[in-house]
Formats: structure tokens, sequence, C-alpha cells
């Protein structure tokens, strides 16, 4: 898959995910495709000329044109909150990529496939989600999402409903506020949440953890701790901004 | 507020996209070697702290700076810090 320089990309759907994210179908004319788990470069210009960057996962993947991205709105960040609260169908922006060939699942291994997200670190590994059941590797795919509360959750629908089909079995930890009648603990991801809910080192799954930078540390540590081999841990951090 | 727009500290994925612009290809997945502490890891792995005009990337271990990314217009340019390898396996 070739990348080449900035493509124009529009806007075709935008619908409201949780409180603070979106999830915008872009469409991109001549998009060569991509992994799960692969993301793109996205560049705003302003009328005055100013241009902002910032990389985005998609939540899609395949050769289709549009492309699937979910956006969290950072309060002080300059690039989020229009493209939550402001970017509409038919508006414009330029597309880069698909970008990055670390934190990528494609088809064909044998070992089970743990994904761990914090907030909005969901989105790429909902393309793992959505390529693993299309394959039939659903059953070998296990998913620990994090998130404040039940109302934060992006994908939370599409997850429950897949989950419940039979398809990648998702283990919710809630860190503020968990819905009416939940019986596990609440509060930050530890140790004992992992090793309850993720596939045992023995077996020697491929884990992806993507979210805040503190979050991934924090996971990664407690990974290692469990006898996970560093080599096996593959890992995407955002920030802010 | 662009003047107070503070660097992201993200890591080396989100770099993908800058480092295709010096090498023509992902570079997020070579393996990059620190002068300062020997660690040997993917450049997706390493500290980025990234704002509009450049891209610093640290190494994880020690956080010395392995090179910096800096766009010159639609251009690219890559300055050389402390990495001393890098190795595709």
């Amino acid at each position: 898959m070739t990348v080449g320089g900035w493509r124009p990309g529009r806007v075709v759907e935008a619908v409201a995910a949780t409180p603070s994210a979106r999830i915008l179908r872009v469409q991109v004319p001549g998009w060569p495709g991509n992994d799960a788990g692969q993301h793109v470069d996205i560049r705003l210009t302003a009328e005055d000329g100013y241009q902002a960057v910032r990389s985005y996962s998609i939540g899609s993947y395949g050769t289709s044109e549009t492309i699937e991205l979910a956006v969290d709105e950072i309060p002080e960040g300059e690039v989020s909150p229009y493209l939550v609260e402001d970017v509409q169908p038919g508006d414009e922006l330029e597309v880069k990529g698909p970008l990055g060939g670390y934190f990528v699942w494609r088809p064909g291994g044998e070992a089970p496939v743990q994904l761990i997200a914090g907030g909005s670190g969901i989105v790429p590994l909902m393309a793992m989600v959505r390529a693993a059941t299309d394959v039939g590797a659903a059953g070998s795919v296990r998913l620990l999402y994090s998130v404040r509360t039940p109302r934060d959750a992006i994908y939370r629908d599409e997850l429950a409903r897949r989950g419940d089909d039979g398809g990648v079995a998702v283990t919710w930890r809630y860190t503020r506020e968990a819905p009416a009648g939940w019986a596990d603990r609440v509060g930050r991801l530890d140790e004992a949440a992992i090793r309850s809910a993720a596939w045992d080192p023995g077996r020697e799954p491929i884990v992806y953890v993507c979210g805040p930078t503190g979050f991934v540390e924090h996971v990664a540590d407690a990974l290692v701790a469990l006898g996970h081999p560093p080599a096996r841990i593959r890992t995407e951090r955002f920030g802010g901004a | 507020m662009r003047a107070d727009n503070a660097a992201s500290i993200v890591d080396g994925n989100a770099a993908a996209g800058m480092l295709w612009d010096v090498f023509g290809a992902d570079a997020t997945t070579l393996i990059g070697v620190c002068a300062g502490c020997g660690d040997a890891a993917p450049l997706a792995g390493a500290v980025v702290e990234i704002d509009e005009s450049a891209a610093i990337v640290r190494c994880r271990a020690c956080t010395h700076t392995l090179f910096t990314v800096l766009r010159d217009g639609d251009g690219v340019r890559m300055v050389l810090g402390m990495l001393q390898e890098i190795v595709r396996r």
C-alpha cells in the first residue's frame, strides 16, 4: 500500500458516539485501503492559511474508499473541537495514509489476541475486532475496555451486540461510575482485573494496548509483571491537544 | 491560542506520517538503537513530542533525543541526535 502525499477527503457522515466524541466517515477518492490498526494524518487549513495536522486512528479496515474515524474532544485542543462539534457532511479536509506498520493486526497468526483499550484508544482496536470477526477469528480475540462511565464508551452498542452474537468477548472496566447492578469493582484497571480478563501468558497471546500515555504505561507494566514478554506487547499512546 | 498550543506527548506511531516523508516508507517498525543507553526498540515505541513544526523523538529508556523531524514547507528535515543504529528485523 502506498501513502504518497495529501489526498482530498470529504466528510460524508458525522454521528455522535458519546457526549464528547463523534464518529466521522470520510470519503477519500483513491484511498488504497488499510489494515486494521492503522491511522491517518488529518490536515486542516484555516482561511488565513494556517495549517494544523493531527493523527487519528481508523476504526474501519479493508478496501473501502470511505474510512471511519472516531474523534474524542479535547476541550483545550484546536482540532478535535472542530471535528467533534463543527464539521458537517460535505466539509473537506486532507488525509495522508494509511500510516503505521507497527500497531497493526493482520489475519493468519496462530496466537490468541488480547486487546486492551483505554477511552478513545478503542478506535484502532475496533478495526481489529471487525477484521477478526470477518475472517472467523473472533473466538481467539478478547477485548478489555476501560472507560470512565458507560456513557463514555465509543462503540458500546456495537461491541455489546457482537459479543452477544458470539463475536469478540468484551470485558468492561469502569473507572468512575458503573451501570446499575454492576458487581465488579469500579476503579483503575489493575493487575487482578487484567489477569482475570486477559488470555493467560502461557497461551502466548499477542497483546495490543491503546490509550492515553499514562494508561498504556500502567497496563504494559502490569502485563510484564503478569508474565507477558515485552516483545509480545504492542502499544499506541496518544496525548492531548 | 495558536501560540499557546503545547506539544502533545505521544509515541512513535504518531510520527509515522513525518517519517514517511523522510524515508518514503513506514519507519515505525524499524528498531532504533540509542547511543546513550544502548536500548533497542521499535521507533513506534519511542517517546514523541509533536507539534505543528516538529517531532522530537526520544529514547523511552533514558530520554535522550534520538532525532528530530522538522516540517520545512512541504518538505521535511531529519536532524540526528543519539540514534546510533537503525535495524530492520
